[in-house]
């Protein structure tokens, strides 16, 4: 009996190998037929202005090796090993699910000792210039969109409301910062809180007459919100010097004791005795958008056991019911885009803060669907799911300006940060066929009996509009 | 008796765009009553429920709650006059619990008596405490009415609009909500205006009922005197008693 199984198991499996050979081969050749034309040939132009064909078998025979290898080890171990585990979970029911592992149960207190010390780690492995590169691309980098999200999440997660245009907040935010600081030289604690205060009043001023409109039609008016914004920026010429943006915006202090400027009196490295390096300001900034990332997660949290944050999820599920319950959905519209747009206006006039330097060219349509990739990727509504998605797709666009050994295989002229949409698209992909709604698609209830309980989203019914 | 009224609807008119869905209509509900609305699909009961919410608005006709006219009121504002509503379909939050749902609908008060009521919204519908910490949308039909009904409710209203508490439920879920509602009337003098497809439920239920049809108002007495005549037996109860 025992050799019989073993006996049909070999069979089984040489029949899968003989299978995956076969869809291999096919695979390979449809890739073949599909990139002979598109990759194996290439126009370009000569130094004489020619058009000329260039031949690129070598990346031809590249791709179709990848799709077909790609296909053999899909079918020959990747689905066997699916089956097998949905076997496996089959035959054990719910025996898994009672004990969550200690990573899943501590995972926000891991990750945030570890956004702590993450320039300290950073420090210590690659010294203090080769830090530089890690606390700046990935560290800031990450953490303004992580914040920029957490802003959105506030508008679209919670209230329900799509915003297209939400980077128009940020360069509210950003010019406010930029303009008065260059201007008056006022510091970056003065303008921090006037740049929060002038998004939200642009929040208000697109939320007043958009207050009627829902779902898609929402959508494109605030798109366009965005798109005026940056046409004025770059068609104001006077006041924002248009598409050459604004240059020289000052460095935030220390809490006005210690300037980050190698030049001044109180500058950092002297005050404390410290060779001087670009490094501590980086640190610092890291540190400074940790803490309004930290603030607005706070905020959330807090808003969202409130009534106006009970009112922003009511009104994500039922307008209609929400107003014959007595709740203004006016004043809950807009506060919601108000405060959403403040912590836009925060993230921007950061951003001014650490690039120096402000231009439309930043504020393009491309972010506000970056930032919204994120929110919907990260599951709506999921502090802790955004901030993985922002990971992911910013940390992973880092991560493919890092890959400069794919020039060896694609030619010297192949930049693999362009890529970054393949990215973006692949992230979509899979996670909308795996998870469908967002990293982490659970709400977290808000009001609790006698513990948390959180019911997986799949079994409850999608609010309308 | 009109001066009396907790709730006077007079000659109004509602439009869906260009198409008249009420014609003059005039309905009284006074203090303590449980009054029944029925009619067929389509006669414009629901449309009467929205029309005293402010949604769409009366074009013609006024309505006055506790003397005050809340013909052209906000629909929130006439929430806060403290009527409260079971809309039509239940309209309950589907990815909110059932606390914060009950939450929502104590949020007039800023959840002032939240916790005593409830309380009492437990007695009157064990089912929902069994059920508290669950998200509204994986309730059942039953529960969810009941839920919707309970929302409305801890806004501690002067008067519940009701619409269609019946509709896709089984008899026997039909009946507690039924006796729900006859006990709130009964111990707490809550004002009930009830739309009801279930004519033979709801008359029997009702101590006045008004029968509609296309839009007007073609009949009204006591819950007994529209239960007794023929034109409505004919109508809405001969061939099935729901």
């Amino acid at each position: 009996m025992a050799i019989s199984t073993a006996a049909s198991d070999k069979a089984a499996g040489n029949n899968v190998f003989a299978t995956a050979i076969r869809e291999g081969l096919y695979a390979g050749l449809i890739a073949f037929g599909l990139f002979v034309l598109l990759i194996g040939l290439k126009t370009d132009q000569n130094i004489r202005n020619e058009l000329v064909i260039v031949q690129r078998w070598g990346l031809l025979a590249i791709m179709v090796v990848i799709a077909a290898v790609g296909r053999f080890a899909y079918i020959a171990y990747a689905v066997p090993a699916i089956e097998r585990r949905r076997a496996a979970k089959a035959a054990a029911p719910a025996a898994t699910s009672v004990e969550e592992s200690f990573l899943k149960r501590n995972l926000n207190t891991i990750g945030l000792a570890f956004l702590f010390l993450f320039p300290a780690i950073v420090v210590t492995f690659s010294g203090l210039q080769g830090s530089l590169k890690w606390i700046d691309n990935f560290g800031i980098q990450i953490l303004i969109y992580v914040m920029l999200a957490w802003g959105l999440n506030i508008v679209v997660g919670l209230a329900g409301l799509l915003d297209l245009g939400y980077v128009a907040f940020y360069a509210v935010g950003a010019y406010c910062y930029a303009l008065l600081g260059t201007e008056f030289g006022w510091s970056f604690w003065i303008l921090l809180p006037a740049a929060g205060a002038m998004a939200a009043m642009w929040g208000i001023i697109l939320g007043f007459p958009v207050l009627r409109l829902r779902g898609d039609y929402l959508a494109i008016v605030t798109l366009a919100f965005g798109e005026i914004i940056r046409l004025v920026l770059i068609n104001w010429r006077e006041v924002t010097n248009g598409v050459a943006g604004i240059s020289g915006i000052p460095k935030v202090t220390f809490f006005g004791l210690m300037s980050f400027n190698i030049s001044d009196e109180n500058y950092f490295g002297k005050v404390l005795g410290l060779a001087p390096s670009g490094v501590y300001y980086k640190i610092f900034l890291y540190y400074l958008i940790l803490l309004l990332c930290l603030l607005t997660a706070f905020v959330t949290i807090r808003l969202r056991r409130m009534p106006v944050g009970r009112a922003w999820e009511a009104l994500r599920e039922d307008e209609i019911a929400c107003r014959s319950l007595g709740i203004n959905t006016t004043n809950t519209k807009l506060t919601a885009f108000a405060i959403g747009a403040m912590f836009g206006g925060f993230a921007g006039s950061f951003f001014a803060a650490r690039q120096g330097f402000v231009s439309p060219e930043s504020f393009i349509f491309l972010e506000s669907a970056v930032i919204l990739a994120i929110v919907v990727l990260g599951g709506m509504g999921s502090l802790t799911g955004i901030a993985i998605a922002a990971v992911v797709m910013i940390g992973g666009t880092e991560i493919l300006r890092e890959m400069q050994f794919l020039k060896m295989v694609f030619g010297p002229s192949f930049t693999p940060e362009l890529y970054r949409m393949l990215l973006f698209g692949l992230a979509m992909v899979v996670v909308m066929v795996w998870k469908p709604r967002g990293f982490v698609g659970s709400r977290e209830p808000t009001a609790f009996l006698y513990k948390r309980k959180a019911v997986s989203s799949a079994f409850t019914k999608e609010g309308h509009g | 008796m009109a001066a009396k009224a907790l709730l006077q609807v007079e000659g109004v008119e509602t439009y869906y765009g260009n198409i008249r869905a009420l014609s003059g209509v005039t309905v009284a509900v006074n203090e303590g009553e449980i009054v029944a609305l029925i009619g067929a699909n389509g006669a414009g009961k629901s449309t009467l429920m929205m029309t005293i919410f402010g949604s769409p608005r009366a074009r013609t006709g006024k309505i006055t709650f506790a003397g005050t006219d809340i013909t052209e009121m906000p629909t929130h504002e006439i929430a806060r006059m403290r009527i409260a509503q079971s809309p039509e379909g239940r309209r309950i939050f589907p990815r909110m619990t059932v606390k914060e749902n009950l939450q929502m609908g104590a949020s007039l008060d800023n959840l002032q008596h939240f916790d005593e009521d409830v309380e009492k919204m437990f007695t009157l519908f064990p089912r929902l405490k069994e059920r508290i910490a669950q998200r509204g949308g994986t309730l059942s039909g039953g529960e969810q009415q009941m839920l919707s009904i309970a929302r409305a409710l801890m806004a501690r209203p002067k008067l519940l609009l009701l619409d269609e508490p019946s509709l896709g439920l089984a008899p026997l879920i039909v009946k507690q909500i039924f006796d729900a509602i006859r006990e709130l009337n009964r111990t707490q003098g809550l004002t009930v205006f009830l739309v009801e497809q279930n004519a033979f439920g709801a008359l029997k239920l009702a101590n006045r009922g008004y029968v509609m049809v296309n839009g007007k108002v073609t009949m009204s007495g006591t819950g007994k005197e529209l239960l007794a005549d023929p034109e409505v037996r004919a109508a809405y109860l001969e061939g099935g008693r729901h």
